[in-house]
């Protein structure tokens, strides 16, 4: 395949940045995306320019490393997927293809394609635990059972990647399914109740200073969600939240 | 300087519990005048910092992706292990203990993995505790899974995605503490040397990914839990960012390496489909739980599924080898990785491969959903003979194991696995061998201490399933909390350690002079270029199985890229941005020195143990003709490598494995 790529250069985070064209061919339909990045790369490297930067790390869909905005979608064309589970066979030979960061005022862009989502970790510094010390003096592992529905919905809501997708995707830059499904892994186990009126309000609360906007409901967050986390987590953050400004 | 592993005396299983009683301990108002460095945050170094943090030490911790939860640790699949004996299956601690020691090949040392086996099962009190969730029967509690290599169903899991859930069990302990100030983060940071002061461990040097700034750091412990160095085959599991640089580095200030060709070749990986790959994707070992392992019997079926008029899912069972069954009945499909590794090398190279490189094998799920499928149509009371109810019902029950192993399948290889057998091949997946360390994981150089992958100590010569996630949790929440206070309780009048000194200066400077060596030097090839050279060498002739031959031309070709690389090797950009062709370059510079290394170890072990097979160390004849034949009267030791200048001049010590509790025998899975 023969293909056309429009890629945001931007030196740095101060630079203004400018979108670039590059041509790459024979690029075969078994490619990631990424693989057909590192050949753009290598190509530019040999031409003693300066190769596209893009985060990626585990290139196998877990590490939420990945990003990318590929033709006005968040982890491009596919469903269900990062960007390096995209592959090839998804374009079409001569296709022209845009590539830009996420894009959001809480990720600042760092250079090219990568941006800072730090703003997650600051959310999950306020809150996002359980204060349990590691000392392994807990009790046995078998004396909290769980309801299976309950532990399974906690562990859909616990497999988000912290990608950031559903924060490109939103036209607002909202960051509710992220703090969603972070709140709700703990508020379905009986481990995540000791602490959850104080967890809720203050992840809510540092989401609200990083920047992120509110949810308006459109689900376009839950359709590039790359793990499938669902609006529900959203809906029940907000009960949630409400219950402890309540509780107060 | 002889090697002393500083095992305590006594009953092995009273080792611990006596070691703990004794220690030095560190008052927890001096605590606060200790500052500790963990790099690497997967589930070592993350649990480390985060448990040193609560007892009140400084914790800097640092990792080089953009976020502690992102080490590769998120990416184990299957599970981890414990000897809970929920299952009541006849597990103990001693039976986790000596299948580890027995999967490890007789080249682990003994006390360590008894104490691991005996923390095995506060892990999961631990991560339950943390909310991690596992998975669970209908009753509510907690449901295991058996892995390869044992008897019993021992292994926590969740999905297949056991170690994100621990890595974020632990990277939530980290947030707490980052949370509290006791954790100072230091994302998008790359270790690039250690500094040591008065012969002790006391700080590193460290580059800024984003703006190239190179900074010091002090402390008066420096822990290193930055996994393994699989990448240096450049094909592997491991990501893209991983790499042997800080431990390389600490070897090269005086940490031995010990065991450096002990690699594990994970048997279910999906297979090489071209020149342009980057990585190469696992596929857990538990799908071996369900899935069955198989190759045509006759070539003209293999030419048919090549040429694709047959289709897989039609050959007839008569016609199949399920060449595992029919070598190890005792064990079949679930034999250890190496066994299992070695079988489908052994097919292949025997030209019965099924996909169009020939270096493919069948894992096929097909009788599992049929056996899934009768069972939930009876407990439902639906009817058992309607074939596409049962294939539906399932499918359902597969998809509910392993659905996300299944959907990556799909999206690489754009197959269906729930109606085609998957097509499998080994991969470089693990590497057991790593810096020495004694009992506490202390290297050899006092303060610097090694956990996780990227010490050598639990795993012996291969590494059975779902032991990593165990070793790395051990390690950090468990073992380094108690044994790092015996060394620290010296330092609670030391005082913080200044960075202006001669050492932290010379340190800097040689750092500096490397990374400005890449960007001035005028070369003619990529740093990538470089990387795929290596990894051939390394795949072709240190990889599944060596000779002498192949070992001694790597020695001497790798020696020879080297040279090349540091001639020749083009780096655009400059140091101070955000450059990650540089970052490479010197990781890659470190690779060619391990690789090297590595082939010299496995020349010189000259047994076939564990993930280190040798063409020339078979059994001849008997029950066990064929299989690896391990040497311990000549080789039960650990070789740990001294660095002196070139690989190749890289000084021997033997730690001599003792085992008093075990006896050593010849593994056998039939």
């Amino acid at each position: 395949m023969n293909l056309t790529l429009k890629i945001w250069r931007q030196k740095n985070a101060s630079d203004k940045g400018s979108m670039v064209d590059y041509k790459v061919s024979d690029i075969s339909p078994d490619m990631s995306f990424l693989e057909m990045l590192d050949v753009l790369n290598e190509q530019l490297v040999n031409k003693d320019e300066e190769p596209v930067a893009f985060d990626h790390d585990c290139r196998e869909g877990i590490c939420g490393m990945c990003s990318l905005y590929i033709n006005g979608e968040a982890h491009g064309p596919d469903r269900g997927i990062t960007t390096c589970q995209l592959h090839m066979r998804m374009f079409k030979d001569g296709d022209t293809i845009t590539i830009e960061p996420f894009r959001a005022t809480a990720f600042p862009v760092i250079k090219d394609l990568i941006v800072d989502r730090t703003s997650f970790d600051r959310i999950q510094h306020a809150g996002g635990f359980i204060s349990v010390n590691t000392s392994g003096n807990t009790i046995d592992a078998n004396a909290i059972p769980i309801n299976k529905h309950d532990a399974d919905t906690a562990f859909e809501a616990a497999t988000c990647i912290g990608c950031g997708a559903c924060v490109a995707s939103c036209k607002n830059s909202s960051a509710m399914l992220f703090v969603g499904a972070k709140v709700s892994q703990f508020a379905l186990l009986p481990q995540g109740q000791v602490e959850a009126t104080d967890r809720v309000l203050n992840m809510v609360k540092q989401m609200d200073e990083e920047g992120f906007g509110n949810c308006t409901n459109t689900g376009a967050c839950e359709v590039e969600c790359p793990k499938g986390i669902s609006l529900e987590n959203i809906a029940r953050m907000n009960r949630e939240y409400l219950k402890a400004s309540l509780k107060g | 300087m002889a090697l002393d592993s500083k095992i305590p005396q006594g009953p092995i299983a009273d080792k611990w519990t006596n070691y703990k009683n004794h220690i030095d301990l560190v008052n927890p108002a001096n605590k606060r005048n200790i500052d500790v460095i963990v790099v690497g945050t997967g589930l070592a170094g993350g649990s480390a910092a985060a448990t040193l943090a609560e007892l009140g030490y400084n914790v800097k911790a640092f990792c080089f992706q953009d976020s502690p939860r992102r080490a590769h640790s998120i990416a184990a699949q299957g599970g981890i292990n414990a000897a809970k004996n929920y299952q009541g299956d006849g597990d103990s601690t001693y039976r986790l203990f000596y299948d580890t020691v027995k999967g490890g090949d007789y080249r682990s040392r003994e006390a360590n993995v008894y104490r691991l086996a005996e923390v095995s099962a506060n892990i999961i009190d631990q991560c339950v505790a943390q909310g991690v969730p596992f998975a669970r029967e209908y009753g509510g509690l907690l449901d295991n899974r058996s892995f390869g290599g044992v008897l019993v169903s021992r292994t926590f899991y969740a999905a297949g995605q056991t170690g994100q859930q621990l890595l974020l069990g632990a990277y939530s302990a980290m947030n707490r503490q980052i949370g509290r100030g006791k954790i100072k983060m230091y994302n998008r940071h790359e270790m690039l040397d250690v500094v040591k002061v008065g012969g002790k461990a006391r700080g590193i040097i460290t580059r800024n990914l984003i703006t190239g700034e190179i900074e010091r750091h002090s402390a008066h412990a420096v822990i290193l839990g930055t996994g393994g160095y699989g990448n240096v085959f450049f094909l592997s599991t491991n990501a893209m960012g991983s790499n042997v640089t800080a431990a390389w580095k600490a070897h090269k200030r005086g940490a031995y390496f010990a065991n450096p060709c002990y690699t594990q070749i994970h048997p279910t990986c999906i297979p090489v489909s071209g020149d342009h790959q980057s990585k190469l994707t696992l596929m857990s070992e538990s799908l071996r739980n369900d899935g069955r392992i198989w190759v045509p019997k006759h070539m003209k079926d293999v030419e048919a599924i090549r040429n694709r008029t047959l289709m897989p899912k039609d050959l007839a069972e008569a016609d199949r080898d399920y060449y595992l069954e029919r070598r190890y009945p005792a064990f079949g499909n679930l034999v250890p990785r190496d066994v299992a590794s070695r079988a489908a090398k052994e097919r292949c190279d025997a030209g019965f491969g099924v996909n169009a490189t020939g270096e493919a094998v069948f894992l096929d799920f097909a009788s599992a959903i049929q056996r899934y499928g009768k069972e939930t149509a009876h407990v439902k009371g639906l009817d058992e003979n309607d074939a596409a109810l049962v294939k539906t019902l399932g499918q359902e029950v597969i998809k509910n194991k392993y659905g996300n192993l299944f959907q990556m399948y799909e999206k690489i290889v754009d197959q269906d696995p729930y109606n085609t057998p998957m097509m499998i091949y080994p991969a470089v997946h693990y590497t057991m061998g790593g810096i020495w360390v004694d009992y506490n994981l202390m290297t050899t150089v006092p303060g610097l201490y090694c956990i996780g992958e990227a010490n050598f100590s639990d795993h012996g010569a291969n590494r059975l399933g779902a032991s990593a996630l165990m070793q790395g949790l051990a390690d950090g929440y468990f073992v380094l909390p108690y044994t790092i206070g015996d060394y620290l309780s010296d330092d609670i009048r030391t005082g913080t350690i200044p960075t202006d000194s001669k050492e932290f200066e010379d340190a800097e400077n040689e750092v500096r002079k490397t990374l400005n060596f890449f960007v001035t030097n005028e070369g003619k090839h990529s740093v990538d270029y470089f990387h795929k050279k290596l990894g051939k060498i390394m795949w072709n002739k240190v990889g599944m199985a060596r000779n002498v031959k192949g070992l001694t031309e790597a020695i001497s070709e790798i020696k020879e890229l080297r040279a090349e690389f540091w001639k020749d090797v083009k780096v655009p950009g400059t140091n101070e941005e955000y450059n990650e062709e540089l970052a490479k370059a010197g990781r890659v510079a470190d690779f060619l020195e391990l690789g090297e290394l590595f082939a010299k170890d496995a020349l010189d072990r000259e047994e076939s143990c564990g993930g280190h097979f040798r063409e020339d160390a078979v059994e001849l004849d008997g029950e066990q003709k064929g299989e690896a034949k391990r040497d311990d009267e000549n080789f039960a030791y650990v070789s740990a490598w001294e660095y002196k200048g070139e690989p190749s001049d890289a000084v021997l010590h033997k730690e001599q494995l003792e085992f008093k509790d075990i006896e050593l025998k010849q593994r056998s899975y039939k």
